[in-house]
């Protein structure tokens, strides 16, 4: 029963929230994520009033390997925010939607990879050559 | 002079342990207390203080919190009262989720590890485990927070139906001790945000068949640091130690302002 030590208090601990804070956490960065996509897209876009060559190089940089994983990314996301912002319209509206909040994340989740399996499999077999 | 005689007692209907002083039949274990400390007058910065202490299996968290500030350092600063889950005085983060030290048994977390104790998050920390709790009954005065009957008073208590009490008897049980409200993300970062706890209050009497300011509290709330800043992140149901369905509440006082102003 002896004080063993002090040390530096730092920022404290992360609050440990459960799965609504995590789906939360999950809606915003998914939702910021699709907000710069959407950002650029209108800019590479809006490139074709400028130059015909300008778009075509921009959209040419697209085909670089790496972008199939940031595609991959980008539908990962907007699938999870899609799913999981039905979930949270079922919440606010459905009368017991509060009560199976964590059932419905569950079915996201699962929706989410099914779909993801299904676009991934397609996506990946296109650009290795196959149909 | 006679010998005094001694009287055999009668054999005891109840069987005791051998040997056993009351104490001896719970178990006891050693914990690590581990507690974020902040007093202004001594530090800048917060700082983490370690204790171990041997307790007992029937103990509480606010158990510890009195055996460090009776027994080694009478320097650690919180807030209790009654120390029975009722006054809503010690609500404090335990192991990173927003509990009442005196309803959260020592034996239920686990004890292989420090338990961490800090303030709850969003107000100001005073000192230690103390945190100025102004702002939160601020806006839990804004919803008004008491009956409002415009008829003429009964002789007899005003009568209401058993199916009337029940709409809103969920949110009777407040005890305001802002585990909801400072367990929840949006207050973190929006101080201005009304939060769980005055919207339980204000659903309470919204529902009540006998109040007649229920358009009055929807118009506070409505407002854009009413309820359309929750976003359901369900901290604070899980935080209410009363076991309070908040989200439920704040959900059906956002349905009643959309079905008024349609």
């Amino acid at each position: 029963m002896t004080q063993t030590k002090s040390t530096p208090g730092g920022r404290g601990t992360l609050y440990k929230g459960r799965e609504g804070m995590w789906s939360w956490v999950g809606h915003r960065i998914t939702g910021v994520g699709i907000f710069f996509f959407l950002l650029v897209h209108v800019l590479d876009t809006s490139l074709v009033r400028v130059s015909p060559e300008a778009y075509n190089a921009v959209i040419g940089a697209y085909k670089h390997p790496i972008m199939i994983f940031g595609e991959i990314g980008l539908v990962g996301a907007i699938v999870f925010h899609a799913f999981n912002g039905l979930r949270i319209i079922l919440v606010d509206f459905w009368k017991q939607g509060t009560r199976y909040h964590k059932h419905m994340l569950y079915a996201v989740l699962i929706l989410w990879f099914v779909t993801m399996a299904a676009f991934s499999a397609r996506h990946l077999m296109i650009f290795f050559g196959g149909e | 002079m006679s010998t005094a005689t001694v009287e055999q007692e009668p054999a005891s209907k109840v069987d005791l342990a051998e040997s056993g002083d009351g104490a001896g039949a719970v178990e006891s274990f050693d914990v690590t207390l581990k507690v974020r400390r902040y007093d202004p007058e001594r530090a800048v910065d917060a700082w983490w203080d370690e204790w171990t202490l041997t307790m007992y299996g029937t103990d509480r968290v606010l158990d510890a919190l009195h055996k460090v500030k009776w027994d080694i350092d009478g320097s650690l600063t919180f807030r209790r009262s009654c120390a029975h889950g009722i006054c809503g005085s010690d609500a404090m983060r335990i192991n990173g989720r927003n509990r009442l030290a005196c309803k959260t048994l020592l034996k239920d977390l686990d004890t292989s590890k420090p338990i961490t104790v800090e303030a709850i998050k969003g107000l100001p920390v005073e000192k230690d485990l103390i945190v100025d709790m102004e702002p939160f009954f601020q806006s839990y005065r804004e919803i008004m927070p008491f009956l409002v009957n415009n008829s003429p008073a009964p002789t007899a208590e005003r009568l209401q139906s058993p199916e009337d009490r029940e709409r809103f008897d969920d949110t009777t049980k407040c005890i305001l001790c802002a585990a909801c409200t400072s367990s929840c993300p949006v207050f973190w970062t929006d101080g201005q945000y009304f939060g769980p706890a005055a919207i339980v209050n204000a659903h309470r009497f919204i529902f009540d068949s006998r109040d007649d300011a229920g358009d009055m509290r929807l118009e506070v709330l409505n407002d854009k640091e009413g309820v359309w800043r929750c976003r359901t992140t369900f901290n604070c149901s899980d935080a209410c130690p009363r076991g309070i369905e908040v989200t439920k509440a704040i959900q059906e006082v956002k349905t009643a302002i959309l079905t008024r102003s349609l």
